[in-house]
């Protein structure tokens, strides 16, 4: 049911991340402030935009997950969540990297932006411990959803922040009074938003259809009454 | 420290930027790959489970039949 359309989903993934990979190294010109460095730009601005946006989805299903009861809601916001958590790692390291180049410090500690975004990742990364402490699978999926409105809740917090930094060290990119980007950097930025955003929606299909398959596997053992392999996975949530 | 950023931040010449570059969109591919890889890893073990399971529902279709079978068999002696 979850894999309708992967394929597709996968071409276009792979079609889009090359043409903005162009974009990038071919076509958006160098920045004058800080030359080829900044093309790590065009990586790590969008993966941080679709993480923190990811959690919020995760959030949003977890809502629908707290309105109906329906477990398919709370494995979508575990995968969204999950997903955006690997993400996250790839934002702190493609961060630090741009970091080191640019700054000459891997981690700067008095710039908002990138506390801001480390104090998110640690949040979401308790997400795991809490979850898996709790045996019940219904009081486990409700306090999961639980926790993924609430800390939802503080993703909005790190926009915020990014918006009201004081510092310019990372650029505006939708146009402000002070800046913006120009046409054919924006447009490279665009290119690589949406390929990131198509990678994250696929990743989630993907391992949305694993589960699912795994879930039904289950299913199967359970009506055969087979005895199991090994001891059965509780990393993740069963989807029907 | 913000205050100092421009003062330490000249743009690098390509040969030193670029190592940082490429550094950086190995890592978001060395990602993708693992990632990749571990699904692929849960992907043959479900399959794995699968072909256990149908193994499994296909003895216990051939048992009653096969018992039917012995039954028939022992009947007619």
């Amino acid at each position: 049911m979850y894999g309708k359309g992967l394929r597709p989903l996968s071409i276009a993934t792979v079609a889009m991340l090359a043409v903005s990979l162009s974009l990038v190294f071919f076509y958006a010109p160098l920045e004058a402030d800080q030359g080829f460095i900044q093309k790590i730009f065009y990586l790590h601005v969008p993966l941080a935009i679709t993480a923190l946006i990811g959690f919020i989805v995760g959030g949003v299903f977890a809502i629908a997950h707290l309105r109906s009861g329906n477990r398919k809601w709370d494995a979508y916001s575990y995968v969204s969540i999950h997903m955006s958590v690997i993400f996250g790692v790839a934002v702190l390291v493609t961060g630090s990297i741009w970091a080191k180049a640019s700054w000459g410090h891997w981690w700067v500690w008095d710039e908002p932006t990138l506390v801001s975004f480390l104090i998110v990742f640690l949040l979401y990364a308790t997400y795991y411990p809490f979850r898996y402490a709790i045996e019940d699978p219904e009081r486990q999926a409700r306090y999961a959803s639980v926790f993924a409105v609430t800390a939802g809740a503080f993703v909005p917090l790190n926009f915020l922040a990014v918006r009201m930094a004081q510092s310019l060290v990372h650029p505006r990119v939708f146009a402000t009074a002070n800046g913006g980007l120009p046409g054919s950097m924006l447009l490279t930025f665009l290119a690589c938003l949406a390929a990131i955003a198509l990678l994250w929606v696929t990743l989630v299909k993907f391992e949305l259809t694993a589960k699912s398959a795994s879930g039904q596997v289950k299913r199967l053992r359970r009506a055969l009454d087979a005895p199991a392999p090994g001891a059965a996975s509780r990393i993740a949530p069963e989807v029907g | 420290m913000s205050a100092l950023l421009p003062a330490v931040a000249p743009a690098l010449p390509l040969h030193e930027a670029g190592k940082y570059v490429a550094g950086a969109y190995i890592v978001f591919l060395v990602l993708i790959v693992v990632y990749v890889a571990i699904m692929a890893a849960k992907l043959q073990r479900i399959e794995r489970e699968l072909g256990e399971l149908a193994s499994f529902a296909e003895q216990g279709k051939g048992e009653p039949a096969r018992a039917v079978e012995k039954s028939s068999v022992g009947g007619g002696s």
